[in-house]
């Protein structure tokens, strides 16, 4: 007979640890062939909130340390993605109908994405920052400064490679995210938090949340201590639910319109024109005088 | 001493008389701007502008109505393909020929500014209307180097702006919406304050002067509910608005789903921090232009101060001193330092917040003594001290000439109550210690912080919010943001 295989029940990863939702919820997935792969954690509104105290105590340093450290941790991060590509891979396979060498090339583009952020760490600030010649005896410069707690929503698929790509841009910068992953395909969400786990990410800088995203909307959007929205084009109905129930805590909100091939594209995803949304100008003045 | 004090009280200290008395002429009915040519408002409807120095009218202003705004737009969209197709070189020729233009007329825009406004003559003249010419001469010399401002990328432009203005710096802020926005290759309909619609009526004859292409700028003067049409119009690609969180949280309701991009500069209750090793004169100095510079009708105003508390002493004895001797009147008179509250509902809400302060068991300090004009809307500048941070006049922008004094013991506490607030505008500090100025500067949760210096503004400068304040920039390279679409991103 053959051996029974030891399904594994994905936790959603909150605070750097691996926690069951608390509304005992969980949603069974399918494969390609109907038949039920893996349990995921059905996230609640209370999961969302707990990821965002601890996102929001993360912040501080996270947004302080150098650009050079957060710089080595994302690498630390591509590194650790690198080293579990088949698995990645297989999960990517799990729900949708692609082939392995397609697959493959999503994690590939995925380690790469997160390379090319590590990059941005220390340099986005002198692409978006600069010195402006005032006609005045001042010193005045404007420096991009991290927003704080930055939800994002992942688009349906690429399931790895999207996450990846909204991901590494606001948190880059020194934001914390709290991230919803695909409905469709919630496992390479779920096993990106192992991947954080055994690099160096500090807990709570990255949260990872699976389940139904468009329930966690409303209550995401009117969150007081969430910062800024980065969301996958969504239809008009989800847009509106976001854009309105963000107007009483100003939230900045982007829509990503990257779709289809457009994801392989590093120098789309990776652009610091992406992580210009997630950042404030502060605008600094000094006389200069003897 | 005896016979100092005789002469003191012999010699007569005050300043004579010193109006700027150029005359302008102001038209009595004042049309709306569309398609280049002014239009009676197929409204029918007209409002009065009044001095609110002396009350009295000065002309009457057309308000637009939705058939209006509606021409409005459609010339802006009309005029959409020919300027974006037009090079970035002559576009820039354009604005550079409106910033000589603002120039030379600099003095009528300054007085009409000061009429309609209240605001005093030497800030116009000064500050005003030499920032308005500075900004289209700035941004002109972008149009042609966009694609310099961001790398990696292809700007293009977003399409017609519906550009909302307030009613403190009427001319300022219809440059600061304007420029960037036609050097980057929009049209735009413009809606100014209802209070304050002259200077830009007069900007439009400038647009007549230089050859500007028919349509590229339309001004819609008017009501709320004029702006109101315009952020809702189905042909509008952009809305930039500066004035109040509450109307800046409605349009973000307004065109949720809409797809059209936004960008908001709203209210503040901005700290300035001052340290007792800051040289106290010249801080003290920028407080009281922090605070009281145009009556206070400064989003960025430095409303809320925190002194470092062995210094409270010597700075309210300062500051009591330096507030005898501001002179509040007439706005045209060259010697003014605070000239007439905009309107009389603005009037209002300040007295309102003084006796909100003084009820809420803040101790008020109103030491100027001189008389106020008997006509015309007045307020003598004024501090609070023993406010609490739970007091309204410690939370809420007033936008007017009062100050709340607060203190603190370490530089963590500073910046933690500086913080604590949804606004996040702009902030000072005052200290004579380099590293620390930095690190307070990195910490605050302000897009604008003046360092041993407050309220100064330029063109190659960004302006703009974090939080509650509002989001973009306006001014400098960043500046350019709003008003491109970003391709290959």
């Amino acid at each position: 007979m053959a051996r029974l295989t030891v399904a594994k029940t994905y936790k959603l990863y909150i605070g750097g640890k691996f926690a069951r939702t608390e509304s005992g919820r969980s949603i069974a997935i399918e494969n390609s062939k109907g038949e039920i792969a893996a349990h995921i954690c059905h996230a609640s509104r209370k999961d969302f909130r707990s990821a965002v105290e601890c996102a929001t105590n993360a912040f501080s340093s996270w947004s302080n340390i150098t650009g050079y450290l957060r710089g080595q941790i994302l690498y630390r991060m591509a590194e650790m993605l690198e080293g579990r590509r088949e698995e990645f891979a297989s999960a990517i396979q799990t729900t949708q109908n692609m082939t392995a060498t397609q697959a493959k090339k999503e994690v590939d583009a995925s380690v790469d994405c997160l390379v090319r952020f590590a990059g941005w760490t220390d340099k986005y600030q002198q692409i978006l920052g600069c010195s402006n010649p005032v006609a005045g005896a001042y010193y005045n410069f404007t420096v991009p400064q991290p927003q704080g707690v930055v939800a994002v929503i992942a688009p349906q698929a690429p399931s790895l490679l999207g996450l990846v790509s909204m991901v590494g841009a606001p948190l880059c910068a020194g934001n914390t995210i709290v991230a919803i992953g695909s409905d469709t395909n919630p496992i390479p969400t779920a096993i990106l938090g192992e991947v954080c786990q055994t690099s160096d990410i500090p807990a709570g800088v990255l949260n990872l949340l699976t389940g139904s995203q468009a329930e966690l909307f409303e209550h995401l959007a009117s969150h007081r201590q969430v910062a800024g929205i980065y969301a996958t084009f969504l239809k008009k109905k989800d847009r509106i639910v976001l854009e309105k129930g963000s107007a009483d805590s100003m939230k900045r909100i982007r829509f990503c319109e990257t779709e289809g091939e457009g994801w392989l594209d590093g120098n789309t995803t990776a652009s610091p024109w992406n992580i210009e949304p997630f950042v404030e100008m502060k605008t600094i003045w000094h006389p200069s005088a003897c | 001493m005896t016979t100092s004090t005789q002469q003191h009280e012999a010699i007569e200290w005050d300043y004579s008389p010193a109006p700027d008395n150029t005359k302008v002429i102001i038209s009595p009915k004042n049309k709306l701007f569309i398609g280049g040519k002014f239009v009676a408002p197929k409204s029918r409807s007209w409002f009065a502008t009044t001095n609110p120095a002396t009350e009295e009218k000065l002309a009457d202003v057309a308000c637009a109505g939705r058939a209006d705004v509606d021409s409005a737009v459609r010339a802006a969209k009309t005029a959409l393909p020919k300027w974006v197709k037009l090079s970035g070189t002559e576009r820039a020729k354009y604005l550079y020929r409106i910033a000589r233009r603002i120039q030379e007329r600099a003095r009528e825009f300054a007085i009409l500014e000061t009429m309609d406004g209240g605001k005093p003559i030497k800030e116009s003249r000064d500050i005003d209307i030499p920032l308005v010419a500075q900004h289209f001469f700035y941004y002109a010399g972008w149009a042609d180097k966009l694609a310099y401002a961001f790398p990696g990328s292809t700007p293009t432009p977003v399409g017609v702006c519906a550009q909302i203005i307030p009613w403190n710096f009427p001319l300022l802020m219809a440059a600061w919406k304007l420029a960037p926005a036609l050097a980057c290759g929009n049209t735009s309909v413009l809606k100014p304050a209802e209070t304050t619609s002259l200077t830009a009526l007069r900007l439009a004859e400038v647009f007549q002067e230089v050859g500007l292409p028919d349509g590229v700028v339309n001004i819609v003067t008017g009501e709320g509910n004029t702006g109101k049409l315009l952020a809702k119009h189905k042909l509008v690609n952009k809305v930039a608005f500066t004035g109040s969180t509450e109307v800046g949280k409605l349009l973000m309701r307004e065109t949720a789903g809409t797809g059209k991009k936004l960008t908001l500069e709203l209210g503040g209750k901005s700290a300035n921090i001052i340290f007792a090793d800051a040289a106290i004169d010249q801080a003290t100095e920028g407080i009281v232009s922090g605070i009281y510079f145009n009556q206070g009708h400064v989003c960025c105003a430095g409303s809320r101060l925190f002194v470092e508390e062995p210094i409270l002493e010597e700075v309210v004895h300062k500051l009591t001193q330096r507030l005898s001797s501001l002179r509040v009147g007439d706005p045209l008179d060259k010697n003014t330092d605070l000239g007439a509250i905009n309107s009389k509902e603005q009037l209002n809400t300040v007295e309102r917040y003084i006796r909100c302060g003084v009820d809420e068991g803040a101790e008020l300090h109103q030491t100027r003594s001189g008389d106020l004009p008997s006509k015309g809307y007045w307020c003598n500048p004024c501090f609070f001290t023993d406010v609490q941070p739970s007091h309204t006049i410690a939370r809420e922008e007033i936008f007017g000439p009062v100050l709340s004094v607060m203190t603190f013991r370490t530089p963590e506490e500073a910046i933690s109550r500086a913080n604590n607030s949804p606004y996040g505008l702009a902030a000072g500090v005052w200290t004579d210690k380099g590293a620390k100025i930095f690190e307070i500067a990195k910490k605050l949760d302000a897009g604008i912080v003046w360092c041993n210096t407050y309220n100064k503004f330029d063109a190659a400068s960004p302006f703009g919010g974090f939080k509650e304040s509002g989001f973009g920039r306006e001014g400098g390279m960043q500046g350019l943001r709003p008003y491109v679409r970003l391709g290959g991103v």
